[in-house]
């Protein structure tokens, strides 16, 4: 068991790195010259390669690779070519914003994902079952941004229940009143997805657990519905914790063009306007702390499964 | 094969015997095709008796038998007939008593100890939920019970033995456990389909003592369910031959096994491979069971036996009594004067 | 190979233990998917929205690019233009019918080329297994760590807006997963019973692929691919509502929802048109995928 954990943390790091240098690699891609962008057109060339010395791009790659890296494990992500301000502390509060949206999605869309996931493998074949995939099947095919614009139709425009925009008053946070109103609707929207997929994963496992000899067994001894239920849902409680962690991970990573359409200032919003004004350091350090969230997540997911599952550890 | 011990717990003074089944008939129908999977077997269990029913794979025996505890999955089983286990007619109880009565009066220990154990819980947590669904009794109690348990079905260390996952024990061992977990109510009727078919040779021999022994100490019915012939020999005191759904012949086992009536019971009887054979020719049965969806009419052996005449064809063959306490479906054995 | 994705490859797809060389499989297929009501349903609605799609040019009422500012936002059913009309003027049903050509383009290019690469990778792997497995895992395992929006955004935005972006960037996205789901089911069918008889009969190993190994891959690939071009169609139409994808004034769904959302507030119903197209013509490809797992799956 030790050296399962030990062999699966060991593991993540390689995979950090190599994440790390496709982050690093992405922005260097891009076709066009950084500076050229964000300086005005006339500048004396003598001004912009000095000014490009001072970001460090001038020198090769993989000397660039190991500055920005050697930064990045102190700490320091730079500072945004737009706002001048250290990138760290945009990306902290983005981050916030993010994870509560992502939480809020989370919950809601796990609890009824499993609830309908559960109900439909119970009762496999019969209308509920029919009913519930069809939701599921729902969810996973809507656009997410469409379904937001929708509920802000009908929601902010035509009932004015629910504010459209934002995450409330300036500063708003914590657990004032306008804050939660701003979350429900961004958070229902992202939950939908999560919602599907779950329900579907857990329809799937119900339905094979089910077909398992030793259910047989637990009839066979008596055991009330209830009893059965523990059995079915302590088997698949491992796999399903797997994709919901995911779901998770995908939430945090995937919450850009929920953000957009409610002008949530999250990381979405934040890459948003840094695609657009071509602000490196600002990218790297955005798409780099997602994925690392997305690594530890799976790496968490991952040790979870082998503590809930006896088998696991022997691989 | 060795002559089993009569058993000396029969009582024959019960009014209602333990097992009763009459014509029962069972249909697996879905969408594609109706399965006839049982088509008329009709016997008694008398307490404390031990019955094996004998068949090729197909033949309706794991059927029959969980059947009698109305285990078959429950939407696409159509059953017909009467079957009473106890007292208690199985057919009409709802599925709340028939859950009371499973694992207490009746249990059931299945082919495969691997798949049929739950494989996240322990093996003492298993035990000990059978008991605390069916008695009032404190899980400090519960526990020691599971412990007892282990013990009568002969598990060295039994209570480190409790804290042990179904994928850390040998097959032998998980299999016991199936057994205490079958007896830990001291049920009337125990229920075995093939229990020792996937096990190592030697440890068949060691599972098929212990559940002798123990069916002889706690004085219970068993319904046997095997395609081996030397084990029916050496755990029945009555045998069933099962052909297409249908019982074929009934008799004390020894009795039937040296000198069998029926055609298939002969056949099979009479391919039984052993050692001074060498050098004869092998005995085959002709043909192949028939297809459960559409069965003939009349005697379903009747396509493979070399000794049919057109009456066979006909009809059904009803039971004949040549000598009491025997039974066979054949039209050339006729009852006794 | 962490244990998530064995489960996500598991869930994707079903191998079966007998060889699809079975005569009256693919007849058994056919049988069950016919009689599958709602498969048929939505293949038929997906061949309707094809057709509609193809002869756009031959059905639509009005020029997608022309628009009178005298007609923007106009409700549906007004005379002339049933569906409404746009920010710009433009008849919103030829709009549609102009915009479905590029967004079915933008959903199913990516995933036939991520399927064709993905495919010929991850069955090299399953099959040769040992280094070259190792090898060609791990480098999807590096991907993998990404979730797909952010990829798909992130290199988008690397790259720039722009039709041929959008395809490369979704197909870099879509490459490993089919990767995942190829390499499983090949390693699945490699360790069964009757490739070890053909091996054991002396069937060489190219025969041995043609034959036994890729007729039984291949089902089960292209079942998973189907269920990835609804997603390719909502995350490409995803990068145009952001800016990524295509741009102005060609007619594409995801587009029309980023140019239409300011109207909102003016003319509610003509902007949920395009998105409703692309979650019609996800939701059926889920349906149709769902319907060809379920009638390829001979355990039931």
């Amino acid at each position: 068991m030790i050296a399962y954990i030990l062999r699966r943390v060991l593991y993540a790091v390689p995979i950090a790195l190599s994440v790390s240098l496709v982050c690093f690699m992405l922005v260097h891609i891009a076709p066009g010259d950084p500076i050229a962008a964000i300086v005005p057109p006339n500048t004396p060339p003598e001004v912009v390669a000095h000014i490009r010395q001072e970001y460090g791009l001038d020198r090769p790659l993989p000397v660039q690779f190991g500055m920005w890296l050697g930064q990045v494990m102190q700490g320091n992500l730079g500072t945004s070519i737009a706002t001048g301000r250290p990138v760290w502390s945009d990306l902290s509060v983005a981050i916030h914003n993010t994870l509560v949206l992502a939480l809020a999605a989370s919950l809601i869309g796990f609890l009824f994902g499993c609830l309908l996931g559960g109900v439909a493998g119970a009762f496999r074949g019969s209308w509920i079952d029919r009913g519930s995939a069809g939701v599921a099947a729902v969810g996973i095919s809507i656009p997410n941004y469409w379904l937001g614009m929708g509920l802000v139709i009908v929601f902010s425009v035509m009932l004015n229940w629910l504010p459209a925009m934002g995450a409330g008053a300036d500063g708003a946070t914590g657990w004032d009143r306008d804050h939660l109103l701003h979350i429900i609707l961004p958070a229902v929207t992202l939950s939908i997805i999560p919602m599907g997929i779950t329900a579907r994963t857990v329809r799937g496992m119900v339905i094979e657990v089910l077909g398992q000899d030793f259910i047989t067994l637990l009839r066979g001894k008596g055991m009330r519905r209830f009893g059965v239920f523990w059995h079915v849902a302590k088997n698949t409680a491992p796999n399903a914790l797997a994709v919901m962690g995911l779901q998770l991970g995908y939430l945090m990573g995937g919450s850009i063009l929920v953000e957009t359409v409610f002008s949530w200032p999250g990381t979405g919003l934040l890459l948003n306007n840094a695609i657009f004004q071509r602000d490196i350091p600002v990218l790297q350090g955005t798409i780099l702390v997602l994925s690392m969230f997305f690594v530890t997540l799976n790496l968490l997911v991952d040790l979870a499964q082998a503590l809930l599952d006896p088998r696991v550890s022997r691989r | 094969m060795n002559a089993p011990v009569s058993p000396a717990t029969i009582d024959t003074t019960q009014a209602e015997p333990l097992v009763q089944v009459r014509d029962l008939h069972v249909r697996f129908v879905s969408r594609d095709a109706t399965v006839h999977a049982v088509n008329g077997v009709d016997f008694d269990l008398a307490g404390g008796e031990v019955l094996c029913i004998l068949g090729e794979s197909g033949s309706g025996k794991s059927v029959t038998l969980r059947a009698l505890m109305q285990l078959n999955p429950p939407r696409r089983t159509v059953l017909t007939g009467s079957i009473r286990v106890a007292g208690h007619d199985m057919l009409s109880a709802s599925e709340r008593a028939l859950s009371d009565i499973r694992g207490r009066t009746v249990s059931m220990i299945f082919q495969e100890p691997m798949t049929s154990l739950d494989p996240v819980f322990t093996v003492g947590t298993q035990i000990t939920e059978t008991i605390l669904r069916h008695e009032q009794i404190g899980r400090d109690a519960a526990q020691a019970r599971a412990i007892e348990l282990l013990e009568l079905v002969q598990i060295p260390s039994a209570r480190q033995r409790l804290q042990a996952y179904p994928h850390e024990l040998s097959g032998g061992l998980r299999q016991r456990v199936m057994i205490a977990i079958a007896l830990v109510c001291r049920p009337k009727l125990l229920l075995a389909d093939e229990p020792t078919t996937a096990l190592d040779a030697t440890v068949q021999i060691q599972i098929l003592l212990l559940l002798r022994s123990l069916q002889q100490q706690l004085g219970m019915g068993m319904v046997f369910v095997t395609h081996d012939l030397g084990v029916a020999a050496e755990i029945a005191d009555r045998v069933a031959i099962m052909y297409a759904g249908r019982f074929v012949e009934q008799g004390p086992v020894e009795a039937l096994m040296q000198a069998p009536l029926h055609p298939y019971a002969q056949g099979l009887l009479g391919a039984t491979v052993h050692g001074g054979m060498r050098g004869q020719r092998l005995v085959t049965i002709e043909g192949a069971p028939p297809d459960l969806e559409s069965l003939p009419q009349g005697c379903a052996f009747a396509p493979r036996c070399p000794c049919s005449v057109p009456a066979c064809v006909a009809a059904v063959p009803g039971w004949r009594r040549p000598v009491p306490g025997r039974t066979v479906r054949c039209v050339r054995v006729s009852d006794a004067a | 190979m962490s244990q998530n994705s064995a489960v996500e490859a598991g869930l994707a797809v079903v191998t079966r233990a007998e060889p699809a060389a079975v005569p009256g499989y693919w007849a058994g297929v056919q049988r069950r998917l016919w009689r599958d009501k709602t498969t048929m349903l939505c293949g038929t609605i997906l061949l309707a929205m094809a057709l509609a799609i193809a002869f756009a040019g031959a059905i639509a009422p009005h020029d997608p690019y022309h628009g009178s500012i005298l007609h923007r936002l106009k409700p549906i059913g007004t005379p002339h233009f049933p569906l409404g009309t746009d920010e710009l003027g433009r008849d919103m049903l030829t709009r549609l019918l102009y915009g479905g050509r590029l967004s079915w383009f933008l959903g199913i290019t990516p995933v036939a080329v991520a399927t064709v690469i993905g495919a010929s990778l991850g069955v090299t792997a399953g099959f040769a297994g040992g280094m070259l497995n190792t090898a060609i895992m791990r480098m999807t395992d590096v991907f993998y760590a990404f979730p797909s929006v952010l990829l798909a955004v992130a290199i988008s935005g690397a790259l720039g807006a722009g039709v041929f972006n959008a395809i490369l960037s979704l197909t870099i996205v879509f490459i490993p997963p089919v990767i995942r789901v190829a390499e499983s089911v090949t390693t699945g069918v490699r360790n069964l019973d009757y490739v070890e008889s053909a091996r054991a009969s002396g069937a060489g190993t190219g025969r041995i692929v043609y034959v036994q190994v890729l007729p039984n891959v291949l089902g089960p690939i292209f079942v998973y691919s189907t269920s990835l071009v609804g997603v390719s169609m909502i995350v490409a139409a995803g990068l145009s509502f952001l800016g990524l994808g295509t741009t102005p004034p060609l007619a594409e769904w995801g587009l029309m929802l980023n140019t239409l959302r300011p109207a909102i507030y003016l003319q509610p119903m003509v902007t949920v048109l395009p998105g409703f197209c692309i979650f019609l013509t996800s939701f059926c490809f889920n349906m149709v995928s769902d319907g060809l797992r379920a009638a390829m799956d001979v355990r039931r």
